[in-house]
């Protein structure tokens, strides 16, 4: 896959999706292409973070550790990112993502992150919004689960 | 060290001295006889005074003058020979040659001689003053600047050299040469002579007088020169502070403010001088202008001949430079001799260290003794805070101790005690009855070892680094063939004569017993052995992994090193590893090289094909126009710029997304784009020649897995492919040595450890590779055996500057390695392993404990965390610089009190 097939891909990333082509293209061309195969892991629960992923093909498991041992929480397809909290919020991994099949993602550095943030401020009101589409998410299931419990 | 320089001179150099000496009085035969023959020249050769009554006069008659003693009177041994007036001419003239070339003769030997015994003599002060600083007190460090030591050696004692062979000989060979002038002046007419004689004395009266303030001003110039030196020292070393604190200008300021000084006296200086030369020159010539007159008065009236005044003319011609020199020695002199005294004064400091305890032991060192007593050991500084108040402790150099307690308790300044770091104010400790500050330094350093939490490497490799301990004597002396042999004998007398030893630095100084050895061949186990200990051998086997072996130096090595290839390549092989790894496979382009790598399949030896250079390099431009690829390159370069300025234009230059990632920097981006513009999309041909070159370079550096441009296709590769092979045929021979090409069966001396094991390349992109792959390839060499191997080559990295090119946790366990290694009868750790994390601590100091219990070995373990000491059989524990409680960790338990309360806190 050149660098032009993955701005192609890139643009149908929401939180890219605002963002005019040349500066997709150097994104693609300024964060590293990694694959995985199938079982490893992206990033686990408690590491220091220092990327953020995006998922250009491929399904990963969201695992959180429990009592019981991991349980999967959620699963992150292709145009998904992830990885966004610990580099924007500097706390260890959340969570630990796991390939569930070989996958291939585009690793964006912390520092590659906040100079794009800085030369496209309209990139982090992408991020933004999809942070809050997912504390709206988060909390319609905490709602739903104390009402479980309530009733 | 002598105060008088003439007494340390005298008494460092008397027989050479004294052969100059000889030379020079001897010298001064030929001299007095280069004086009288013009004068038998000109008034026998010439004028032919001698030849009025006879024709012909007798020369060279050699008479014995004994009427004093004899009855006979004059006995005549020769008769001469006789000869005429021209004849004589011709004969004195060239006797007049021949004393010139044999005063010359003189001078040049006697040079040579003083010149030799300067140099003798600086080099025994040198010696002297670095023997001294290694014998200061400890605590002088603390008072003196190194710079400032490095500054008195290399300069400030530097003019003593100089002046040193001229200390007597000038006085005597200018003295010699003035007494000789005046001397004949007075035989020609005292009257002359007595005028000549005033006047010298008025200028050697007045002269010095006016050069007192330059001497004044001279020290003054040495001790600021001094300071500045040590100041400058200062900024290097705090530069991290003056940075953090934006402290730069304040520096600044302090820096011109001496500057100011020092041009001040510097300028004092040069006025003063020439107001001195001023009054020289008009007093030196007061005298000529005497001798014309009153020696002209003499010859007009006929009281004189005109031979004899012109013999004063010359006789004087030659005075005023003696007279001058003397007086430029006398100030010399008093010059030295302030700088001498300057520079001994820093060099005594009290408490000096006996010479005998750093002699050096004819074999092995003896053992240290049993036990360490201390009785009433008080450290004060300045009298004032006790940092150890009557300290009172047996310390069996057998037995694992544990000191703990609060910071300022004086558990640190125990250990500095115990290792001699710092001497006790008063209170005396023993070792097996006989005084331990007597015992001699190569005992203590090779029976006792002592680590703090400052460690300091010298610049030198991990290897030299770690051995650094057991270099205490010349063990077995250096093989060296005959010729060799004579020049390091001859070598090595000189260095007698001038007072330095005849140590040969050259010689095998590792003490192999010491570590557990037998010889060279079984100490590398011995290494790592103390390396694992402190947990070290990790790092210095990855060093070692990129380090690189010389093939012809280690044959065996490379040959191991290339079945390790093999070994790998074997294992790539399966499955898992499928895709990790790109080979470097002579028949198929590799994406995860460059263009230029891809282009010369090899590793660059010197600069020929090193960078950018392989694309302004001639014979690649002939390979790649007879491959007919230098177009398709240029397009491809033109690509490259066209999307770097598609990406890059809107960043702003200081942007560091351009260092990493852009192929074109940020000032050159402009240009490109103007370039760009002027093409309109024309293509490659409308390129102009230069532009041409500087867009080559950008397709060299291009790596297809990299950068993901998609410019390289399956044709591109073929035709790559094909430059690849052309560039290797053709290859002239004064090129071969530029490249070390790639072969499975040849081992690269030019590549790294691990990329000749490797041989291939990362593929990009792929999770965790790099650590699948590292492991894999350490599985391998430990297969093979080969780890210690690797760690050998780790060893020859060169530490740096302080050891600034290891991290300080390195620096740190190197230093215990190198106190670890020697194996010591009585190890003391102060604080050392502060720097690491708990469990690091912890294991570290088991590994240290298990070692020195199997080796029924002493420890003194000062430690950070009370609860370190634990498993020692014995803690003291200090409070306020004094012993608050000791004994076995479980009756100490029991007893409660500080340790209870000290164990509990941690």
């Amino acid at each position: 896959m050149n660098l032009n097939e993955e701005v192609e891909l890139l643009k149908r990333v929401p939180i890219f999706s605002k963002i005019e082509p040349a500066k997709l293209k150097l994104l693609a061309f300024t964060s590293e292409r990694v694959n995985y195969a199938e079982g490893q892991e992206l990033c686990h629960q408690g590491d220091p973070g220092d990327a953020m992923y995006v998922i250009l093909g491929g399904v990963a498991d969201v695992l959180i550790d429990s009592e019981k041992g991991q349980i999967r929480v959620a699963e992150m397809k292709k145009n998904d990112f992830l990885g966004e909290i610990a580099i924007l919020c500097d706390v260890p991994r959340t969570a630990t993502i796991k390939a569930r099949e070989p996958l291939s993602t585009l690793k964006i550095s912390k520092d590659t992150f906040y100079r794009l943030v800085d030369e496209v401020p309209q990139m982090a009101i992408e991020v933004m919004r999809e942070l809050a589409h997912r504390v709206v998410d988060t909390n319609k299931k905490l709602q739903e689960a104390t009402a479980k419990q309530a009733a | 060290m002598q105060r008088n320089l003439f007494t340390y001179i005298w008494r460092h150099s008397r027989p050479e001295q004294v052969v100059i000496l000889g030379l020079v009085i001897l010298a001064q035969v030929f001299y007095f006889l280069s004086l009288t023959v013009p004068k038998s020249i000109v008034n026998n050769g010439i004028q032919g005074n001698a030849f009025k009554d006879s024709k012909t006069i007798p020369f060279l008659v050699w008479e014995l003058d004994l009427s004093a003693v004899l009855p006979v009177g004059v006995i005549r041994l020769f008769d001469g020979f006789q000869v005429d007036q021209l004849q004589y001419l011709v004969v004195m003239s060239f006797v007049f040659l021949a004393a010139v070339v044999i005063n010359g003769q003189f001078k040049k030997t006697i040079n040579t001689q003083k010149g030799r015994m300067g140099e003798r003599m600086l080099r025994r002060l040198r010696y002297e003053l670095y023997d001294r600083i290694l014998r200061f007190p400890p605590a002088h460090f603390r008072k003196v600047k190194q710079a400032e030591l490095a500054t008195m050696i290399k300069d400030e004692v530097e003019p003593l050299g100089g002046f040193i062979g001229d200390a007597f000989v000038a006085p005597m060979f200018l003295g010699g040469q003035a007494l000789t002038a005046i001397i004949f002046i007075m035989l020609q007419n005292w009257l002359l002579g007595i005028v000549v004689v005033v006047l010298l004395a008025v200028q050697m009266a007045i002269i010095p007088r006016l050069r007192k303030p330059v001497l004044v001003l001279g020290r003054l110039r040495q001790l600021s020169a001094r300071q500045l030196a040590g100041r400058i020292a200062e900024t290097a070393d705090g530069v991290n502070e003056i940075h953090i604190h934006g402290a730069a200008n304040y520096e600044r300021a302090d820096i011109s403010e001496r500057l100011g000084r020092i041009f001040k006296i510097r300028f004092d200086l040069y006025q003063k001088k020439f107001v001195a030369k001023f009054w020289n020159n008009i007093l030196s010539q007061a005298t000529p202008f005497a001798i014309y007159l009153i020696g002209g008065y003499f010859a007009i009236t006929g009281q004189m001949d005109v031979g004899a005044v012109v013999g004063v003319l010359l006789a004087y011609k030659d005075l005023p430079s003696p007279i001058k020199e003397l007086i430029d020695w006398d100030q010399q002199r008093q010059d030295v001799q302030i700088k001498y005294e300057q520079v001994i004064d820093q060099f005594q400091p009290e408490g000096m260290m006996p010479e005998e305890l750093q002699a050096i032991p004819d074999g092995p060192p003896p053992p240290l003794g049993k036990e360490l007593v201390l009785a009433g050991v008080t450290v004060s500084e300045d009298g004032r805070m006790k940092q150890l108040d009557s300290v009172s402790l047996v310390v069996p150099t057998c037995r694992r101790m544990a000191v703990i307690g609060q910071s300022s308790s004086g558990k640190d300044v125990l250990g500095q005690v115990l290792a001699r770091v710092t001497l006790p104010t008063t209170g005396s400790i023993k070792i097996d009855g006989s005084d331990f500050f007597r015992l001699p330094e190569y005992v203590l350093g090779s029976r006792t070892s002592y680590i703090s939490h400052e460690t300091y490497l010298f610049p030198l490799s991990v290897r030299d680094n770690l051995l650094f301990g057991l270099k205490i004597r010349p063990v077995a002396p250096a093989t060296y063939d005959d010729a060799t042999r004579a020049v390091r004998e001859v070598f090595w007398k000189e260095s007698t004569r001038a007072g330095n030893p005849a140590l040969d630095p050259n010689a095998d100084w590792i003490d192999y017993e010491l570590a557990g050895a037998t010889g060279p061949a079984d100490l590398l186990p011995c290494m790592v052995q103390a390396l694992k200990q402190v947990e070290l051998d990790e790092d210095i086997y990855s060093l070692g992994l990129r380090g690189t072996v010389d093939a012809a130096q280690r044959p065996d090595l490379a040959e191991r090193i290339l079945e390790a290839r093999r070994a790998l390549h074997g294992r790539l092989q399966n499955e898992t590893y499928a895709g990790l790894v790109e080979t470097f496979n002579d028949d198929r382009y590799n994406r995860n090289l460059s263009v230029a790598e891809n282009l010369l399949f090899g590793t660059p030896l010197g600069k020929t094909f090193d960078g950018d250079n392989i694309a302004t390099d001639p014979y690649v431009e002939s390979v790649l126009r007879t491959t007919g690829l230098d177009r398709d390159l240029q397009r491809m370069g033109l690509t490259i710029a066209e999307t770097m300025v598609e990406l890059f234009s809107d960043l702003s230059p200081d942007n560091p997304l351009f260092e990493q990632y852009s192929f074109i920097s940020a000032d050159e981006l402009p240009n490109v784009r103007l370039l760009l513009q002027r093409l309109g999309g024309k293509g490659i041909e409308a390129v102009p020649e230069g532009d041409g070159r500087r867009l080559m370079t950008l397709p060299f550096r291009y790596t297809e897995a990299r950068h993901r441009l998609g410019l390289i296709d399956g044709a591109m590769e073929d035709r790559l492919l094909a430059a690849r092979r052309a560039f290797e045929t053709g290859l002239p021979a004064n090129l071969r040595g530029a490249v070390e090409f790639y072969d499975f069966e040849r081992y690269n001396s030019a590549a790294t450890l691990q990329d000749n094991v490797l041989f291939g390349r990362l593929v990009y992109g792929q999770a965790q590779a790099e650590a699948r792959i590292g492991t894999l390839i350490a599985e391998v060499l430990d297969e093979l055996g080969l780890r210690n191997s690797v760690i050998e080559v780790g060893l020859e990295y060169n530490v740096g500057v302080g050891g600034k090119r290891l991290t300080a946790a390195q620096r740190q366990k190197l230093g215990i390695a190198r106190a670890l290694i020697k194996r010591p009868q009585l190890l003391i750790v102060n604080e050392a392993v502060a720097s690491f994390d708990s469990r690091t601590q912890d294991r570290i100091r088991d590994n240290i404990l298990a070692s020195a219990t199997a080796g029924d070995r002493g420890v003194v373990w000062i430690a950070n965390r009370p609860t370190q000491a634990e498993p020692f059989e014995q803690i003291v524990v200090m409070q306020g610089g004094r012993i608050a409680a000791q004994g076995a960790p479980a009756d100490l338990a029991e007893r409660g009190g500080l340790y209870a309360e000290l164990m509990t806190a941690a």
